[in-house]
């Protein structure tokens, strides 16, 4: 079994970090490179930064921070947000990234994640699901930064994306994500006992404690942001939380 | 720290150029990706890096004219570096695309991870462990996590095998993930990592700047001894 990884999360728009509460109300949070290169010399594992530029402008800015990341980076770097095509794929590929983060488009358009990891390979394909509770533990698709729900069951979207190629999941519960009260650990148990890829947990995260429970209920990752941004905790406090515990980590 | 080294990129088509470039860029070496085959030859450390699929990495280096160039780079164990799917390609073939030749530097297979007790792919950090070699040589791998990203793999060859011999004169990292595995090889100037050493943090940048120093050195023995 590899290392449990911690992930730290950069939301960026036009090339700013920002961070909301269930994807609404950003706020600035600093200089994308500068927090990239400080998480690292804290101990992070891999970095994801998703854009959430909504202008065509925003999205050349994307390709221009991967870049400027990635001069300073020596740890894997996964980029999601606004990957429609393998071209988009291609291009953030090129400017610097390591992994691909899709979502909305591959619920739109599955055969998208075949071409990308015929093209790419499944290690380089990450499946981003949004997912909300519905009823009787079971949990449906949101797309659209959390905008549109859709009656696509999260575990089965989970099974599907990954036998079209996708070689992670990335697993964030909207109903957690900034409201830190912990992950929303029967999501996690159902989806990572669905599937063989790694899943990376997400959405929730307010302590260490949290990313325990997490790894526990069979989490590969964990990812976080506000607990990171807002320096409320180091990774290298965090990931020494997690080697008490037993879990093991990169030392 | 390794100024005015010059390090040539192979394109194999759909691999992570722009993380290795950064990394040598960052210990000062100018790495740039190899236009034609007289930059292969040529080269004074070639980097043969790889992600995706084992056909369409043989499909890229076929369209380019570039596997006779690489085999014979390969072979004379001139300073080379292949990472990831760049390793498999050298095998003779993978069961990753059955049928399709790998360049053959090294008489092994690459095979799926089939345990069910782990995770494919395997993405992550794992510990690499240099394996104890009978003549005492090491290589400049040291013990460490690196960063691994694949679903194929080298199985770590059993004692008295024909694979222990095709592997015997080269040293070897091992691994685990479902089984140990062959997570580094080298022979002479020839390094081959199943990891990424360009996203395996300080332990990674600290190796690829070790694999630089060591072939400075030893052409500096050789060029003295001339």
């Amino acid at each position: 079994m590899p290392a449990a990884r911690v992930i730290p999360c950069l939301d960026v728009r036009d090339g700013r970090v920002v961070k909301g509460v269930q994807f609404q109300n950003l706020r600035d949070a600093g200089s994308p490179v500068e927090q990239a290169a400080l998480y690292e010399a804290q101990g992070a594992d891999e970095l994801v930064m998703l854009d959430v530029s909504a202008t065509v402008e925003g999205r050349r800015a994307a390709l221009a921070t991967v870049h400027a990341i990635r001069q300073v980076l020596s740890i894997p770097l996964t980029v999601g947000g606004g990957v429609r095509t393998v071209e988009d794929a291609s291009a953030m590929l090129s400017a610097g990234a390591d992994k691909i983060g899709v979502n909305t488009a591959a619920v739109k358009d599955p055969q998208l994640l075949t071409r990308l990891a015929d093209k790419f390979g499944a290690q380089c394909i990450v499946i981003a699901i949004d997912a909300a509770a519905h009823v009787n533990r079971a949990w449906r698709v949101v797309v659209r930064s959390g905008e549109e729900r859709t009656p696509l069951d999260a575990v089965a979207w989970a099974t599907e994306a990954t036998q079209r190629g996708a070689g992670e999941i990335l697993l964030t519960s909207v109903d957690r994500d900034g409201t830190h009260s912990g992950y929303d650990l029967p999501l996690l148990r159902a989806v990572s006992q669905a599937v063989r890829v790694p899943v990376i947990a997400s959405g929730g995260a307010a302590n260490p404690g949290h990313l325990i429970e997490a790894v526990h209920a069979g989490a590969d990752a964990v990812l976080a942001a506000s607990i990171f941004h807002d320096s409320v905790f180091t990774i290298s406090q965090v990931k020494i939380q997690l080697r008490e515990a037993g879990i093991r980590i990169r030392s | 720290m390794h100024a005015g080294k010059t390090v040539t990129i192979v394109p194999t088509g759909t691999a992570n150029l722009a993380s290795v470039a950064a990394a040598f860029a960052r210990l000062g070496a100018v790495a740039h990706i190899a236009a034609d085959r007289r930059e292969i030859e040529r080269a004074e450390y070639l980097v043969l890096p790889g992600v995706g699929a084992f056909a369409a990495a043989m499909d890229e280096l076929g369209a380019l004219g570039l596997i006779e160039p690489l085999r014979e780079r390969l072979v004379d164990g001139r300073p080379a570096l292949a990472i990831c799917l760049g390793m498999q390609v050298l095998l003779d073939e993978s069961e990753e695309s059955p049928g399709v030749s790998g360049l053959g530097i090294v008489t092994a297979k690459a095979t799926r991870i089939t345990s069910p007790a782990v995770r494919v792919p395997h993405l992550g950090w794992s510990n690499v462990v240099p394996a104890p070699k009978a003549d005492g040589g090491g290589g400049v791998v040291v013990e460490g996590f690196a960063y691994f990203a694949h679903s194929f793999r080298i199985a770590a060859p059993l004692t008295r095998s024909p694979a222990a011999d095709a592997l015997g004169n080269w040293s070897l990292g091992v691994a685990d993930h479902g089984g140990d595995f062959v997570a580094s090889m080298q022979r002479g100037g020839l390094l081959a990592c199943q990891f990424h050493p360009e996203l395996s943090g300080a332990w990674g940048s600290a190796l690829l700047s070790r694999w630089l120093a060591q072939l400075a050195a030893a052409e500096h023995i050789v060029k003295g001894g001339a």
